[in-house]
């Protein structure tokens, strides 16, 4: 680069931007491109990142059918006992993915990495969006992990090929909307083990204290009545209906309402936390 | 290279308080297009507080600020695209090689793929990165992180460049590297705003300076012009026997040879320490204890350090934690 060819010195032309303050979308696009690009390469370069999406599907399933399932659906009955739980692992696997959005956007703070976006000309909010996109697609591998293993140990579709993509997408959907609680932890809580360690706290009974591993009649009343709100609970048995055959639209819209109220109460928290802190 | 009369950066009344901290407390400074200037002070001068409300990561208080003809608090967008900013914190990502950073940022400035693609080779290839271009950033050196974190700010060739301390924590020979490289950059037309605790930082790359202390400047000026009023340098010799140190300080003093607070023996030292001002003055001390058949071990220069031109400026010691340096030597063969 020489005297000769250097760009002059206010702003290069070939950069100046039409007017202050405005992002086209496709700049938008590409800067979300990009920074799905570095977290894509961060977990090719730490490949332990991806243990929660391998390795949980597949002990949590193997272990409930085989430690439980006799017990829950009778001995000899495992088989039963995999059509009933898989589909309710599909809404676990959301949820705890999801708090790893916590903990990566409370990492990423406490690094330089964040100033240096911060003094680009990108929109502050590429760097959530991309999150989101990293996780769902964490998500879905999970998923496609869990399903394999549940057809290889006897996962049946009884309903349609479009009843189980309904099921995976419900879950994402839910599963992305509450991305935006663990995202609002992330950025509230001083450091990732502080939202490690909440997180479990507020997993550990929705996802116990619901249908996904077992029928809820045969607890207490007041138990059941929160199985019954729990949007876990409905999840799960949407995500049965849709494969196993069943009732669906009453848990399907039960799990779009609780999505929507989830994401419109604290996406917006999330974002205005973020602006403040960037 | 260019000099002219332009302002890049113009800083008027800039206040910026945390609490009862007053990490800027009306700062004004400006910097001439194509020039460096180094502002110098102690941790917690504000030094990294003025950097990053001039990044538009930190929003002022009070005051103006003018960078490359943007606006810092109107046109923080604008603004964005003129600069580079390197500091410990505005920072790489370690996961990522050095490449993928480079190759990342260029995206985020909007260049096309082929275009991110080639700057990030370009600039891997002048920052000597190339073989180390595939691994990722955390297992690189100090050296090559600072290299690197130099190149992740120069992707859009930006008209300011803003150096936060590059060199503090590095050790002397790498130091060098990342000095030669920021004058490559000054060769090249950029405009830089440093900011250092070193004397001997300032006096490589800066044009002009700019003392801070608690959030004020304190004095500015040329490098020279600071040095005279600290007392320039320091010259330092050791006889090969330390029982002749006074007759060598009588006879410099004889000489008139000394400039002001005067010649010193440092017994314990075996060292006789003769303040200069001019390579001139620094030869003819040399010369005349040559002429007298005093045999000399070791000589070498002493730069006031930044306690010495704070002593200076203000006639007190500035408050730091103690990591601000002491008086770095410069070897001059002995």
């Amino acid at each position: 680069m020489s005297a000769a060819t250097r760009p002059a010195p206010a702003v290069p032309a070939a950069l100046a931007p039409p007017s202050e303050g405005r992002i086209s979308p496709r700049a938008g696009l590409r800067h979300i491109g990009a920074l799905v690009r570095r977290n894509a390469l961060q977990i090719r370069q730490d490949p332990e990142l991806m243990a929660d999406v391998v390795v949980m599907p597949i002990v949590f399933t193997l272990l409930f059918v085989y430690v439980f399932g006799g017990a829950i659906s009778g001995k000899g009955n495992q088989q039963e006992y995999v059509n009933y739980l898989v589909p309710g692992l599909m809404a676990m696997m959301g949820m705890n993915i999801a708090m790893a959005v916590g903990t990566g956007i409370n990492d990423d703070f406490r690094k330089g990495v964040m100033d240096r976006f911060r003094t680009l000309p990108i929109a502050r909010s590429s760097v959530l969006v991309a999150k989101l996109v990293v996780e769902a697609g964490r998500m879905l591998i999970a998923i496609s992990i869990l399903l394999t293993v549940g057809f290889a140990i006897g996962l049946r579709i009884d309903t349609s090929v479009f009843g189980l993509l309904g099921a995976v997408g419900l879950s994402l959907l839910f599963g992305t909307s509450l991305m935006w609680i663990f995202m609002l932890m992330g950025l509230t809580m001083k450091n990732a083990q502080a939202v490690q360690g909440m997180g479990m706290l507020v997993l550990m009974p929705l996802q116990f204290g619901s249908s996904i591993f077992t029928p809820t009649e045969t607890m207490p009343g007041w138990l059941e009545t929160f199985t019954d709100l729990n949007p876990l609970s409905n999840l799960a048995d949407a995500a049965r209906g849709l494969i196993n055959g069943g009732p669906v639209a009453g848990p399907v819209g039960m799990t779009l309402a609780w999505a929507a109220a989830i994401t419109l109460v604290t996406a917006p928290l999330a974002i205005s936390r973020f602006r403040r802190k960037t | 290279m260019r000099r002219n009369d332009r302002i890049a950066v113009e800083v008027r009344g800039l206040v910026k308080h945390y609490g009862e901290t007053k990490a800027l407390d009306g700062v004004d400074l400006e910097v001439r297009e194509g020039t460096v200037l180094g502002v110098l002070g102690p941790n917690g001068a504000g030094k990294t507080t003025l950097v990053r409300c001039l990044s538009t990561l930190v929003r002022p208080d009070a005051g103006t600020a003018v960078v490359a003809g943007c606006d810092v608090l109107r046109e923080p967008r604008r603004l964005r695209r003129a600069i580079g900013v390197t500091g410990q914190y505005a920072s790489v990502d370690e996961k990522l090689s050095g490449r993928e950073n480079l190759y990342m940022i260029g995206r985020l400035l909007d260049l096309s793929r082929r275009d991110a693609r080639r700057r990030a080779d370009e600039l891997l290839e002048r920052f000597s990165l190339t073989g180390a271009a595939r691994r990722p950033a955390q297992e690189y050196s100090g050296g090559m992180r600072r290299r690197l974190d130099l190149a992740a700010s120069m992707i859009g060739r930006p008209a300011v460049l803003y150096l936060d301390e590059p060199t503090t924590g590095l050790d002397p020979r790498t130091r060098n590297e990342v000095w030669d490289e920021v004058r490559h950059l000054v060769a090249e037309g950029a405009t830089v705003l440093l900011t250092t605790q070193y004397m001997e930082e300032a006096e490589q790359l800066a044009d002009e300076l700019t003392v801070v202390d608690r959030g004020r400047v304190i004095a500015g000026g040329t490098v020279d012009e600071l040095k005279t009023r600290v007392g320039g340098r320091t010259l330092v010799v050791r006889p090969d026997d330390p029982g002749r140190l006074d007759a060598m300080a009588t006879a410099v003093r004889a000489a008139g040879l000394d400039a002001s607070p005067g010649v010193r023996t440092l017994r314990e030292e075996g060292e006789l320490h003769v303040p200069v001002l001019s390579d001139l003055q620094l030869t003819a001390v040399v010369g005349l204890l040559g002429d007298r058949g005093f045999p000399l071990t070791h000589i070498s220069t002493e730069l006031p350090s930044l306690d010495e031109v704070f002593l200076a400026v203000t006639g007190r010691r500035p408050e730091t934690d103690g990591t601000a340096a002491g008086p770095v030597p410069e070897e001059v063969a002995a």
